[in-house]
């Protein structure tokens, strides 16, 4: 689906994307992964058609450089940070960017509904938080359920908790069949959304692997299932994600990413706040269906 | 589940999403660029010192030629003509060179550019959006003095202030071309503001002066004259309103003299040509660069 062949990008004298070849197969989900600078997002830049590279990129079969508005008719984009009009509308952007794509949007609302933006369709978009602007961005991306996803570093500017809805909803929403291209330097991103790893560094690819073994590698698989009272379910919740934990609620407790040399930092933080702990499971990041891990590693 | 989950559970379509034709994504934008401007805090300040100005100018030229008041309307229609070469030009400069570099620098371009839409739709919809508002100012402006004089009973010439919104929404579509080659060529949109300032000043002052010195210290042809004279969209507009009005040139001296002399009735196309070359020359060269230029 995308086709990545001997492309470089360079600024002046900077290579920031260093003859780089990547093939990703339709309903592969592949996150880009290296610390800043690495050339992640310029990589996704070039995919889009913002910059101008030498190589190839192929989207769907069609030439970015030549045909870049019909392969970015297959792409869904999400940006680090929203860039809108402050003015503009929630619902009316909705609206503009579905017409942009050749779609009539009936209601607004209802596509808002699905990111958990219903009732917001009236405010302006300086009013949303970082976090609605991001969700935002996501049904706005979803418009028209297009083949390939592109992320670039969206969880970037969102708090502990805001990440692990945000990451959630992707989830959820990403579903079986679509092709994504991430970039992210945040593992519980990675091991949630990626089935493939690619570490880039200064510009090349340092190493490809599967999102399993690229966490084993950085010792970074625990998660903990707390069961605790509904009363005091939620904070609890605030607590630790006050703590730095990527927590979140499922049925009957929290669930807790952990590193491997942390499990029993949770327990403390909810002792300090007297907020009594029923049992405790530790359990696999497969089990849980979610990441496993509080800390912004890097590799 | 929600109704996109299902929906996005269910086979991906994976086939060429064909996007929208260029002339439906050039309409969606100009739109938008027209709604944007429409509300934003330019259009209603410009729009308001335009008719202000207008209203003052008419009032004073009354004052001057013995009036007791307001002037009539083919009275302030020349007295306009001088308003206009200096608020209109500065008008379209600046709208057209806040678009793309202030966009750029708010990240919004990128993101737009993400959508499938071409760089070239992008440019002309924001271009037309920019020139919608610009008219809508201008007739507003104009007509909000139309509608005083009117109301005072002094309507005696509403073709020749038709005329001119027509006159002067052609000299901004020639600014607003100039605006955009500016956006696209700044990194900044402060940059890109304050040279087209510089640009206005040039035009409206520098150029006449140039002119006048010019002459005098080269003992310059009066052909040469009017050839650097035409080369300025804001004489070629006061030229064009002036010869409307009177059907002549000679109040403008020998230049006039020349171009009644040299062109006769053909003078009106050569006007019209240097307008028309004004609002495409500087938006194709600014296609070209935004083609190649990255967003962000």
């Amino acid at each position: 689906m995308i086709r990545i062949d001997s492309v470089t990008k360079r600024f002046g004298r900077a290579t920031a994307v260093d003859n780089v070849s990547l093939d990703i197969p339709a309903g592969d989900s592949v996150a880009l992964w290296g610390v800043n600078g690495a050339g992640k997002t310029t990589l996704i830049r070039c995919v889009l058609g913002l910059y101008r590279f030498s190589g190839r990129i192929e989207v769907g079969g069609h030439d970015v450089g030549r045909r870049g508005k019909r392969a970015r008719a297959l792409i869904g984009y999400v940006p680090q940070e929203l860039g809108f009009h402050d003015e503009l509308g929630v619902a009316e952007a909705v609206r503009y960017f579905a017409l942009l794509r050749g779609l009539r949007v009936r209601s607004a609302e209802s596509v808002l509904d699905d990111v958990g933006l219903a009732g917001h369709g009236g405010k302006r978009v300086r009013e949303l938080s970082g976090g609605m602007k991001q969700r935002l961005a996501l049904a706005i991306a979803m418009l028209g359920n297009p083949p390939v996803l592109v992320l670039d570093e969206v969880t970037a500017s969102l708090d502990a908790c805001g990440r692990g809805e945000f990451v959630g909803l992707l989830s959820r929403l990403s579903g079986a069949g679509r092709t994504i291209l991430f970039a992210s330097h945040r593992i519980e991103e990675v091991t949630t959304l990626a089935r493939r790893v690619v570490v880039l560094e200064a510009g090349r690819i340092g190493a490809q692997t599967d999102s399993e073994t690229f966490a084993e590698s950085l010792g970074l698989h625990s998660m903990l299932h707390l069961t605790i009272r509904e009363s005091t379910r939620r904070l609890a919740l605030e607590h630790l994600c006050a703590s730095g934990f990527a927590a979140r609620m499922n049925g009957v407790g929290l669930l807790v990413p952990v590193a491997r040399e942390q499990k029993a930092a949770p327990f403390r933080v909810l002792a300090e706040a007297r907020i009594a702990i029923d049992d405790f499971e530790l359990i696999a990041a497969d089990a849980a269906g979610a990441p496993a891990h509080t800390q912004e590693a890097q590799p | 589940m929600t109704a996109h989950a299902a929906s996005t559970a269910r086979a991906l379509d994976t086939r060429p999403a064909r996007p929208p034709a260029m002339p439906a994504n050039v309409l969606t934008i100009a739109l938008r660029e027209l709604r944007d401007a429409v509300r934003s805090r330019w259009f209603l300040l410009y729009t308001l010192a335009f008719a202000a100005l207008g209203l003052g100018v008419s009032y004073v030229s009354a004052l001057g030629s013995g009036g007791a008041g307001l002037s009539g309307f083919g009275r302030t229609t020349a007295g306009l003509v001088n308003l206009v070469l200096l608020v209109v030009p500065l008008m379209a400069l600046t709208a057209g060179a806040g678009s793309i570099a202030s966009d750029r620098e708010r990240g919004i371009l990128a993101y737009l550019l993400a959508q499938p839409v071409s760089r070239f739709e992008v440019l002309l919809g924001k271009y037309f959006g920019l020139a919608g508002a610009l008219l809508a100012c201008l007739c507003l402006g104009v007509g909000a003095c139309a509608l005083v004089l009117a109301l005072k009973g002094e309507a005696t010439r509403p073709a020749a202030m038709l005329w001119l919104v027509g006159l002067a929404f052609g000299l901004s579509l020639g600014m607003l071309s100039l605006g955009m080659l500016v956006s696209v060529l700044a990194r900044r949109a402060s940059v890109a503001v304050g040279t087209a300032i510089f640009l206005w000043l040039a035009l409206v002052f520098v150029s006449d002066l140039g002119l006048m010195a010019g002459a005098l210290a080269f003992r310059l042809r009066i052909e040469t004259l009017f050839a650097l004279a035409t080369a300025n969209p804001l004489q070629v507009f006061k030229f064009w309103s002036l010869h409307s009005a009177d059907a002549t040139l000679d109040v403008l001296g020998p230049a006039g003299l020349y171009a009644v002399d040299t062109f006769g009735d053909h003078v009106v196309w050569l006007f019209t040509s240097v307008l028309a070359a004004w609002a495409v020359v500087p938006l194709a060269i600014a296609a070209v660069i935004f083609s190649r230029r990255a967003p962000v």
